[in-house]
């Protein structure tokens, strides 16, 4: 930001901290010189939540939320509407990319204890934006009215009537009818597009403001404000404008060659990303054969029925999440980074890993004895990884860390 | 590092490829490059399904641009009902009356292909075989016990079922071969027709993933000459 102290720039300033802003959040703010492969997804789930909040906005201008106009309105922006498809193929993709991303965010925040002392902020900010954006995938997934919107919508609002004495209270007062209707894609429709990404924006704003406070972790999970220069800077940052904007860039770029490939030629992902079923209008009257939650729901929903008690299986599958955001206190190690830690880290770490991508393909199976058992297993293994986490964090051996980060 | 980036992506392979469950289906190659074939595709369906089936979201005019024929030559030659062209394929039959003949209304087909799949509709429509115990005589070995009368009968001619496998017994006015042909069109007409974007969107993707793939070199060389001097 070159001449701030004349003219334009220098009037503002006296008005509006812009610089200020920029200097903190972005010219200069140190993040650690060593960020790896793992560091990419923060910048692309900003990125995809740019571009969600976007091609929403120019489908909200074609949609139609009613229970009569809004699976033609979807074939008419698919069809009618120049570029519609495009808009709305970058918006039904974006929904599971997001997930790709911050999945992945989440993993890194877990292999290098980034939610540990003094980023416990930084880790609650996050799982609360997970969890809103569970809310806002469920909600807008009903907006299609597919079969598959209508009936995973009937099968996850039920979940709510499982709890004793309010639950069919409670369950009616979500759908507003006694069946899920209307009234309910109205509701779902007004907190899809405002009052959740809001939310929404609020939490990243404020993920984003607690990270900048602490400062950013890294691979080795070295806090570099602990060896600062002459100059007061740490010696093993770097400003983030330039060297991560522009590796961000070339991370962005390669991302949106994957998403491209995805939008442009294999749209559905084989029934991954848009299910066969939701290409036929809601029906209430003619139930699926078989049900499945889209992928990234899949493994809490596994727990759920692995679990024989509705109501006992709706508390694990919200335990199962609730898990999430102790990691911070559960971890108990004195490294933070998965690169000093022995053993038995790895192998829980690996347990966990197979656990949930098992739980996740099995979510989207129909169910069997079989198959049941393995869910079972995998579903005891999943806690396995957050309750013993206090144990074998503490007991295991840990190797040195260094004083300054690592590259290679 | 690489290799637990690795490990996961092995771990996430099967879930990726799981394929979805269903009675076996003869693989069919669509194919949307060949005008001609989706023209006779279209005639097809106005000729044999929109008398009872409607494609309540198609029209007719975007047929006509799509497949490079005029508004006229579909007026004339598809629109049977005398409607506009500008509006959609819409049925005469209203789903009462379709409900009370077939048992339940003919479902709209704009979105078959999308909803069952083109493998589903191919093995479908050559797999009528004769069937005393149904209303219509015919049964269907991809839809067990479906509602619908076999309408290309006069073209394919008549199959019966031995063990499982399904034999010809009268011929149509069409050949073997022919008949599979015709419905290969239809199925293509009706993959179209089932996202018309389909005829541009993948050599729009082309041109895209060139650009991506150009803009992320350059990118690529920006990261590494400010990334020289960091040690």
């Amino acid at each position: 930001m070159a001449n701030r102290s004349s003219g334009l720039a220098r009037w503002i300033d006296d008005r509006f901290p812009i610089f200020a802003w920029w200097d903190d959040h972005v010219g200069q703010y140190y993040a650690p010189k060593n960020f790896n492969f793992w560091y990419f997804f923060g910048s692309l789930a900003l990125a995809v939540l740019v571009l969600q909040i976007i091609t929403g906005i120019f489908l909200t201008m074609h949609y139609k939320p009613s229970e009569d106009l809004a699976f033609a309105s979807i074939e008419y922006i698919m069809r009618d509407v120049s570029w519609g498809w495009l808009i709305r193929y970058l918006h039904s993709t974006g929904a599971s990319m997001f997930f790709v991303v911050v999945y992945l965010h989440m993993f890194r925040g877990i292999i290098y204890g980034s939610g540990k002392g003094p980023r416990e902020l930084v880790w609650l900010f996050g799982m609360v934006i997970y969890v809103l954006l569970m809310a806002e995938a469920f909600m807008g997934y009903l907006l299609p009215w597919g079969q598959m919107s209508y009936w995973g919508a009937q099968v996850i609002i039920s979940l709510f009537g499982a709890i004793p004495i309010i639950g069919d209270g409670l369950s009616l007062w979500i759908r507003g009818d006694f069946a899920v209707g209307d009234p309910t894609l109205n509701r779902f429709f007004a907190l899809h597009v405002a009052a959740v990404p809001l939310l929404i924006i609020a939490l990243v704003f404020f993920h984003i403001i607690a990270l900048h406070e602490t400062g950013s972790n890294n691979p080795d999970g070295v806090e570099i404000k602990k060896k600062k220069g002459a100059d007061g800077k740490p010696l093993d940052g770097i400003p983030f404008h330039p060297y991560y904007t522009v590796k961000d860039i070339w991370g962005l770029s390669v991302f949106a060659m994957i998403f491209a490939a995805i939008v442009f030629f294999v749209p559905e992902m084989w029934g991954k990303f848009l299910e066969p079923d939701n290409f036929k209008p809601a029906d209430p009257m003619v139930t699926p054969p078989h049900i499945a939650p889209l992928w990234y729901f899949a493994p809490f929903y596994s727990i759920l029925r692995a679990v024989p008690d509705k109501f006992l299986g709706v508390v694990a599958m919200g335990a199962a999440i609730f898990m999430l955001f102790l990691v911070p206190w559960l971890d108990r190690s004195p490294v933070k980074s998965i690169r000093y830690r022995g053993i038995l880290n790895r192998v829980a770490l690996a347990i966990f890993v197979v656990s949930f991508i098992g739980l996740g393909y099995l979510g989207t199976r129909p169910v069997s004895d079989l198959y049941t058992l393995i869910a079972r297993v995998l579903s005891v293994l999943y806690f396995l990884f957050f309750l013993a986490m206090p144990i074998y964090t503490r007991i295991d051996r840990t190797k040195p860390v260094p004083d300054r980060v690592t590259t290679k | 590092m690489r290799r637990l980036i690795l490990a996961c992506l092995l771990a996430a392979a099967p879930a990726l490829v799981a394929a979805s469950e269903g009675a076996a289906l003869p693989g069919f190659k669509t194919d949307l490059t060949n005008r001609a074939a989706l023209q006779r595709g279209a005639r097809t369906f106005v000729n044999y399904c929109v008398s009872c089936h409607s494609a309540e979201f198609m029209r007719y005019a975007r047929v006509a641009q799509d497949l490079g024929l005029t508004p006229e030559q579909v007026q004339a030659n598809m629109v049977f009902d005398g409607g506009d062209v500008n509006q959609v394929m819409d049925v005469a039959l209203g789903k009462k009356d379709g409900a009370k003949w077939f048992g339940q209304a003919p479902p709209d087909l704009t979105l078959a292909a999308r909803s069952r799949g083109a493998d589903w509709l191919y093995g479908y429509l050559r797999s009528f075989h004769l069937d005393p115990a149904r209303p219509f005589g015919v049964n269907n070995t991809v839809f067990p016990n479906t509602a619908m009368p076999h309408v290309l009968a006069p073209l394919q001619g008549t199959q019966e079922l031995h063990d499982g496998h399904l034999k010809q017994v009268a011929k149509g006015d069409l050949e073997p071969a022919q008949y599979d042909a015709l419905v290969r069109d239809l199925v293509n007409f009706m993959v179209y027709m089932g996202e018309p974007a389909k005829l541009v969107r993948y050599s729009l993707g082309i041109k895209v993933m060139l650009f991506l793939l150009v803009f992320s070199g350059l990118a690529y060389m920006v990261k590494r000459e400010y990334w020289r001097d960091v040690h």
